[in-house]
């Protein structure tokens, strides 16, 4: 469980989430076959609990996408999507179709987007640290914050840890879409990731510098 | 004057009439009242893990390991002077949020939280009168301590009363 990450370490961090974004925009790109543009990402190292209240209050409906990552790095990753901006996507994906509801199909295609997304991202983490991390399959729910994430989150044993949460628009023409993607480390995992990049903390034990 | 009180993941809160005990947004945690319907006083424990495995006692949160939290509820109850014998709970959560093709213990934690709470009642000899336990499904509860009445709301199948 790490608590107070040095600055260099949250730079660290951000630099993966940059690379890994930048990966995720491409691979849309060619899943979607347009171009796909992207925003600077917003990069973020949090405590958990903060992650409802941040994405507008536990019970608001969002859409998540849920992969778990196998490993040196183990954890889970996690994707969400406000409705609105899965509708936005799904008619990306969907040209032809009017979508008024997540069935089977629509289900189906998000859970593909995670996928891609995901492997993007690992991409870069497993570049950045030379390990060799895989993704399990997505699992996708649509329902009130504060149920998908807790639960999710119980799900890998993480309670009280730090995450690192990356928010990068992508657009496309006038459409949007935000997507939210959270690096979920087991205990123990952030640490090898900043280990292998050469930020670790023990040499980094700073008393002066907490908060 | 009537408060509304909001029980977080992990927490404990005891009350009595008229207020009302809120969670918003449970998933596989395990919401679960005890009450004594003749002094209307009760409390809610927004459990999250059915036990705990670590050994260090001191620094648990009462209110997020079943095995620690309904045990506690209880003991707290009978010291505001609630009576046994009147005493009964009621349990909403558990969900199983994601379809995981899995045979990971883990994943089944929401139907692991109301076994667990379900046995541990059992051993204290309170009646669980009634419970919305399971499904795919969010919740929020609130639990009125002027009626007893335990009110359950979903995203997708509306308001369930128990």
């Amino acid at each position: 469980m790490i608590k107070n990450l040095t600055p260099l370490q949250v730079d660290a961090l951000r630099e993966v989430g940059n690379i890994g974004s930048g990966n995720a925009a491409t691979a849309l790109a060619q899943f979607l076959d347009r171009k796909i543009d992207m925003k600077v990402p917003d990069i973020k190292v949090l405590p958990l609990e903060e992650l409802p209240v941040m994405l507008g209050g536990e019970e608001k409906v969002i859409a998540c996408i849920l992969l778990r990552v196998l490993g040196e790095a183990s954890g889970n990753i996690l994707f969400l999507m406000e409705e609105h901006c899965m509708y936005n996507f799904l008619s990306m994906v969907f040209p032809q179709r009017k979508i008024y509801e997540i069935g089977e199909l629509e289900k189906s295609a998000m859970k593909e987007v995670g996928n891609i997304l995901a492997g993007s991202f690992l991409n870069a983490i497993n570049r950045i640290t030379n390990f060799n991390c895989i993704q399990s399959l997505p699992s996708f729910a649509m329902d009130m914050a504060g149920a998908v994430l807790t639960t999710a989150l119980l799900q890998s044993g993480v309670t009280g840890s730090d995450v690192l949460f990356i928010e990068t628009k992508f657009s496309e023409g006038d459409r949007d879409f935000l997507t939210n993607f959270f690096l979920v480390p087991d205990p123990g995992s952030l640490e090898k990731i900043l280990e292998s990049i050469g930020v670790d903390s023990h040499e980094e034990d700073n008393p002066g510098k907490d908060g | 004057m009537k408060k509304i009180i909001q029980v977080k993941m992990g927490e404990i809160k005891i009350s009595s009439a008229p207020d009302i005990l809120v969670s918003n947004g449970m998933g596989s945690c395990v919401g679960l009242v005890l009450y004594d319907n003749k002094q209307k006083i009760g409390g809610l424990a927004h459990i999250m893990l059915p036990y705990c495995e670590s050994s260090k006692n001191n620094e648990i949160q009462k209110g997020k390991y079943a095995d620690h939290a309904i045990p506690f509820l209880f003991n707290q109850l009978l010291k505001k002077g609630a009576n046994r014998k009147n005493m009964w709970a009621k349990m909403a959560g558990g969900s199983q949020m994601f379809a995981f093709d899995s045979e990971n213990e883990m994943v089944r934690i929401g139907s692991r939280n109301s076994e667990k709470s379900k046995e541990l009642l059992e051993q204290l000899s309170i009646p669980l009168i009634a419970a919305d336990v399971g499904g795919n499904r969010g919740r929020t509860i609130q639990f009125a301590l002027e009626t007893g009445e335990f009110i359950i709301k979903t995203v997708q199948s509306g308001v369930n009363i128990i």
